[in-house]
């Protein structure tokens, strides 16, 4: 009875600070209302990943730095996909946010289903292909860098031998293997690909132990689709080169990295701040790569001199739009030609990509 | 293939799990269930990253993991002892508090690269190729982890103390009716699968992916719990599991790299179903299963009554 009654009052104790927190935030929010204008972000995972999080987070910083005291922005990390993130996403909208950034794949719905309640409200939503009158779409041509990395790649490597951590199979991934195999084939016909699947977007250990399982299994560069610095930090300490993945990982492999790709949206934030501060913001689908600076490349470190030039001709290219990485002719494993020579893969064939080019060792997992 | 390469892989992978079954062996077996393994293994991991950053010394840093995990450890002591809370709940805010404190102090740290923990290097016999790399080319966490095994399977069944402390997991009416100190016991459980907590988190940290990451034990800890279980309370067994579990990891990863036409998502089960599989069958005795069980574990206990 005696620790039921203890109970009793713990809870009722905690019920009066929540009110009272609830109630200072509300009015904190409401005075800062007046005067700048808020912008609410929602991230997936947490801030200090090093990676995907962590570049939308620096992509925040800098709207706030672009624009001052003019705006105040919140986020709100770790947010599961799915339902949850629908009671974020609308505490967000009810607390005075005019935009709202959603950052992962599974905020999809629950993003279409706040902005229906909250009109006024604008929306933007990452690599999802759902749009309406308030919630815009945008994502990034990160194949264009896996290009340009395979290009390194089939230069540098002397097993010809590539090991790829990969994390889940859906066609962003996949999409990202074959863009690394045919510019590494574009230079070396004989590179092949390992691909390792951890099932995970995020399990340092494992993702270190893919690295190290796919260098003894002979693959001299790494490079991996799953967020930690861990596999490129096994590529330095096991002596092999290794690409960092969403932001630049020169500092755990000073001695391996060769590039990065880097995940850039604060130019995307910044401008869509000011679009809807000036009431010019409208819903859209953006698709944006090297050329609006949403993919960018790490300095091409840890190679001679001759690949590094290959490299930087291969990002001006792709820049300027003399040449896409989904060029034909491309065969899938078995030989068939799935893309004419001279011909670009269809936008169809890229977003929904489910199968490996030739030269991928293994199966895609179903 | 190079076979030493992935037994070297595979030590590396089990190490954590090692020690912190061990630790929760040692809690378990004196009736206390704390489930805030992953929790404590994360705090350990800050820790001995923040301080091995800070001081540049590997030994303080592994120091500083195992106390900030032990303190941890302390709290849940006091909670769970003193003040009578639920195990499994007090467990399970634990881990909540672990993950959340180890990314506040973390924010600082994220994006540094550290040295890995140095291997013991003993020259010829090192060098040696095969045994010499597996048997004297380890950091001393890895021997330690294995000292540990040997050292509570030890206890646990030829020492006085083991005795006592299992007679207190067993039954703490009748432990303490023989006058035994039962909430003393327990607290030196509690502490010491706290210490083992924090060595697992600062190995993680520090060995096997030098770097801070937020929620970097990414389960393991609920691994090490499930492993205790699964090994029937037996220090041999649950590191047959460490060990059985750290394989398989580490050679679906090798089979999905040679090119084996099985599916990877089944791969990554594999390692849960065969340990299972594996425990289960070397400890199918329903009966010895009773016998290592500590009746009392997760039972709240007043001295007055």
């Amino acid at each position: 009875m005696e620790s039921k009654k203890t109970f009793g009052l713990v809870v009722a104790a905690l019920a009066i600070v929540l009110v009272v927190v609830w109630f200072l935030a509300q009015k904190k929010t409401d005075e800062a209302s007046v005067s700048e204008t808020k912008i609410g972000f929602v991230y997936v995972g947490p801030i200090g990943d090093h990676g995907w999080t962590f570049q939308h987070d620096r992509a925040r910083l800098e709207v706030e730095k672009a624009l001052g005291s003019q705006v105040k922005t919140t986020f709100v990390e770790s947010v599961k996909e799915g339902p949850d993130s629908e009671r974020v996403i609308t505490k967000l909208a009810s607390t005075g946010h005019q935009l709202i950034f959603t950052t992962s794949f599974g905020f999809m719905n629950p993003t279409l289903k706040a902005a229906k309640k909250f009109e006024n409200v604008k929306f933007d939503h990452a690599t999802g292909y759902k749009q309406a009158e308030n919630v815009g779409t945008y994502s990034a041509r990160f194949y264009e860098g896996r290009y340009i990395a395979g290009v390194i790649a089939g230069k540098v490597s002397k097993t010809n031998k590539i090991g790829y951590v990969a994390s889940f199979p859906i066609p962003e991934v996949v999409r990202g293997i074959n863009a690394f195999m045919l510019g590494a084939r574009s230079v070396n016909p004989k590179m092949s690909i390992s691909v390792v699947w951890v099932n995970s977007w995020y399990d340092p250990g494992k993702e270190g132990d893919a690295a190290k399982a796919l260098i003894d299994q002979g693959a001299d560069i790494i490079t991996q689709h799953t967020d930690s610095p861990a596999p490129l930090q096994v590529a330095e300490n096991r002596g092999v080169k290794g690409f960092g993945q969403a932001s630049d990982m020169i500092k755990f492999a000073p001695k391996a990295q060769l590039s990065a790709i880097v995940n850039n949206w604060g130019a995307y934030y910044v401008e869509r701040t000011k679009a809807m501060m000036n009431g010019s913001w409208k819903s859209q689908d953006v698709w944006y790569g090297l050329k609006e600076g949403m993919v960018e490349m790490a300095p091409y470190t840890n190679m001679p001199d001759d690949v590094a030039a290959l490299a930087n001709k291969t990002e001006e290219n792709i820049r300027n739009g003399n040449l896409h990485p989904f060029t034909g002719p491309i065969k899938d494993q078995s030989g068939k030609i799935v893309v004419e020579a001279g011909k670009v893969a269809e936008a169809g064939m890229l977003l929904g990509m489910n199968f490996y080019v030739e030269g991928v060792q293994g199966s895609l997992p179903k | 293939m190079d076979v030493v390469a992935i037994v070297l892989t595979i030590i590396t992978a089990s190490t954590p799990l090692l020690l912190a079954a061990t630790g929760e062996l040692i809690t378990e077996k004196s009736g206390v269930l704390n489930l805030g393994v992953e929790g404590m293994m994360l705090i350990g991991a800050i820790t001995a990253f923040a301080i091995t950053t800070i001081t540049d010394s590997a030994v303080l840093g592994v120091l500083a993991g195992a106390a900030a995990s032990t303190s941890l450890a302390f709290v849940f002591g006091v909670l769970v002892l003193i003040f009578l809370a639920n195990q499994v709940a007090t467990g399970l805010a634990l881990t909540i508090f672990g993950i959340g404190l180890s990314a506040l102090v973390g924010t600082g740290f994220v994006g540094i690269a550290l040295e890995p923990l140095p291997k013991l290097d003993l020259g010829l016999l090192s060098a040696m190729p095969v045994i010499g790399e597996i048997l004297f080319g380890q950091d001393f966490l890895v021997y330690l982890s294995f000292f540990m095994v040997v050292l509570v399977a030890y206890f646990l069944s030829k020492t006085r103390l083991g005795l006592i402390l299992r007679a207190v997991g067993e039954s703490h009416d009748s432990a303490h009716a023989l006058g035994y100190p039962v909430l003393l016991v327990r607290f030196l459980a509690i502490l010491f699968g706290g210490f083992m907590c924090g060595l697992a988190g600062s190995y993680l940290s520090l060995a096997y992916t030098p770097l801070w990451a937020e929620n970097m034990t990414a389960g393991r800890g609920w691994i090490a719990v499930a492993l205790v279980v699964f090994g029937t309370w037996r220090a041999v067994r649950v590191a047959l599991g460490a060990y059985l579990f750290g394989t398989i990891t580490i050679l679906q990863l090798h089979v999905q790299g040679w090119g084996l036409e099985i599916a990877s998502q089944f791969m990554s089960m594999l390692p849960y179903l065969a340990t299972i599989a594996v425990l289960v069958l070397i400890s199918r005795d329903g009966a010895k299963i009773r016998l290592n069980a500590p009746q009392s574990i997760g039972k709240v206990f007043t001295p007055s009554r």
